[in-house]
């Protein structure tokens, strides 16, 4: 820029630009979260009841009853499993795309942007369709006299992880797709003049250098999936909530605020941690490079 | 290429085609399902029909979710685009102190859980004394949708040369005129991109929503959910393949709208 000298007016200028967007960021999500840490030391009455003596109760009972606990752990290991499936199923996907010599490349990035217009509840209860009783997997086997009764395949763990993958793959490819486009093939061709078979060269060069879209497209899956709990009320059975129901019962049922903010913000550490964790090897920005596009 | 590279490339396009498969199958049965004419909303198909669609039209719970939602959609989105330009050009028009803190709070919403998020308004509005309202709704979407559409505008803005606003100041023009004739045309495929995105996040949002909703008044998602809980019922394979067309047409329309913007605007400027 031609530099001009800044008067007072021009420093302020991007904070005017700003108000607007900071204000609603600190009033919707800043002090709520603060609200939140505060309305964890309350103690419980009755429903909807609840005395601000700050003590450290719901922590107490939180660390102390495995009931809560279990849910933490099947939450992660739930997640943990969605993630590293979506990355196995969509690392070639993504592969292809980016070394397809299809001419319209753009078509198959549409369409995997096209899923996420969707309704989300719409999409998830499609399931219902394909693995229900009535669904398309019952229907069929039975007609082909494969099975007599229904196989249960609703309301299970695996039908909760299946709807999951379907939400999040879309996410997981254009993070892979993004870091893989933007490797130079000179690099690749160097491998393989060298004396590199095709699986060398891409064990060797691709995927290291693919990792950051692969470490982004596996944060952000397991964070969702973990905080996600539309997918396992519609598609799961009552012992597969995971810790979004638990939250959403105890707040919305129970009516005890102080335990469903102990909850939530357990859930919000829980995931901040992971996501630090990932920040610092990765750097935060490669997750929203493949959001940005 | 040599075999074992083209085995392994076969490989590899049978796996993308059958993860393809895994997108849509779930998609195309719900449309298919829409026009079943048995009473049930499962297969075996019994025949083609439309009853379900016009059932639809007749179920005022299901036209007031929509109208809803299509009111907080349409704010949202409006409110969204024009803060989420604001914030954009200051982010990437000016350097200040604290950009970073600024930056890493924007996509803040993006990394939160939608459940802390909607505990989290939720219990701020009970905390000032309210009862849920339809403004927690609207604050809640527009919190939700904001980050989106900073990302959006600032990726396209980056690539906006600052020269020509530059040349324009430099004719006389003031900020306003500036962003008016200059800027704005150039950011605004990526504005539209915003408005949509905004619309169909707010239009698709369930897991805050549940939260925020005011008691009696639902939202299409939170709508359907409600539906679901008491059976599969063919309405609802009705209502999801109408919103499917919809919001799959929308953001099409919108595309090719803007795609014909440029080439006029790239027609005029040659």
């Amino acid at each position: 820029m031609a530099v001009s000298v800044l008067t007072a007016g021009e420093r302020r200028r991007p904070w005017y630009l700003l108000a607007p967007t900071l204000l609603a960021l600190i009033f919707l999500l800043l002090v709520p979260i603060g609200i939140m840490l505060v309305y964890t030391f309350y103690t419980f009455k009755t429903a909807g009841v609840e005395t601000a003596d700050f003590n450290p109760g719901n922590w107490h009972e939180f660390f102390t009853d495995p009931y809560y606990r279990g849910f933490l752990w099947k939450t992660a290991r739930v997640a943990a499993i969605t993630a590293l499936l979506c990355a196995l199923m969509g690392y070639p996907a993504a592969y292809c795309i980016a070394m397809t010599r299809f001419r319209h490349k753009w078509l198959l990035l549409l369409l995997l942007i096209v899923p996420f217009w969707i309704s989300f509840t719409i999409r998830t209860f499609s399931w219902i369709h394909i693995l229900g009783e009535q669904g398309v997997i019952n229907v069929t086997l039975k007609s082909l006299g494969l099975i007599s009764e229904p196989l249960q395949m609703l309301y299970t763990e695996g039908a909760v992880i299946m709807g999951m993958i379907h939400f999040l793959l879309p996410y997981m490819i254009l993070n892979v797709y993004v870091s893989l486009d933007g490797i130079d093939r000179n690099l690749v061709s160097a491998a393989r003049s060298l004396g590199c078979t095709n699986w060398q060269a891409f064990r060797e060069v691709t995927l290291p250098l693919s990792l950051p879209g692969l470490g982004a497209g596996l944060l952000l899956s397991f964070v969702l999936a973990a905080g996600s709990y539309v997918t396992p009320q519609i598609l799961g059975g009552r012992s597969d909530s995971l810790f979004g129901n638990l939250i959403f019962d105890t707040i919305m049922r129970e009516l005890n605020w102080p335990m469903g903010t102990t909850l939530s913000v357990v859930l919000l550490a829980l995931l901040g941690v992971v996501s630090v964790i990932y920040s610092r090897y990765m750097g935060l920005s490669t997750i929203f490079k493949g959001l940005s596009r | 290429m040599t075999g074992e590279g083209r085995g392994g490339w076969i490989l590899i396009k049978t796996l993308t085609v059958l993860v393809y498969i895994f997108m849509f199958a779930p998609i195309a049965v719900v449309l298919i399902l829409s026009v079943n004419s048995s009473r049930f909303g499962g297969f075996p198909m019994a025949g083609f029909s439309l009853q379900w669609y016009a059932k639809l039209f007749e179920n005022e719970a299901v036209v007031r979710a929509f109208h809803t939602s299509l009111w907080i959609g349409v704010l949202t989105a409006v409110v969204c685009t024009v803060l989420g330009t604001m914030a954009a050009l200051a982010l990437v028009r000016y350097e200040f102190p604290g950009k970073q803190w600024v930056n890493a709070l924007i996509v803040g919403p993006i990394l939160v859980p939608e459940t802390v998020l909607g505990v989290g308004l939720l219990l701020a509005n009970r905390w000032v004394g309210l009862k849920p309202n339809y403004g927690l709704l609207l604050a809640g979407h527009i919190l939700l949708s904001l980050p989106y559409v900073v990302l959006i505008v600032q990726a396209r803005l980056i690539g906006v040369k600052r020269v020509f606003e530059e040349a324009a100041w430099s004719l006389g023009a003031n900020r306003w005129q500036t962003f008016k004739e200059i800027t704005m045309p150039l950011i605004m495929p990526a504005m539209l991109a915003g408005l949509l995105l905004a619309f169909t996040i707010s239009f698709d949002n369930v897991s805050a929503s549940v939260f925020w909703r005011p008691p009696g008044v639902e939202t299409m998602p939170t709508e359907i959910l409600g539906m679901l809980k008491v059976s599969i019922s063919p309405e609802i394979n009705a209502l999801g393949a109408l919103m499917i067309l919809i919001t799959v047409g929308l953001p099409l329309l919108g595309g090719a709208v803007a795609r014909l913007l440029i080439r006029r605007q790239t027609a005029t400027n040659t």
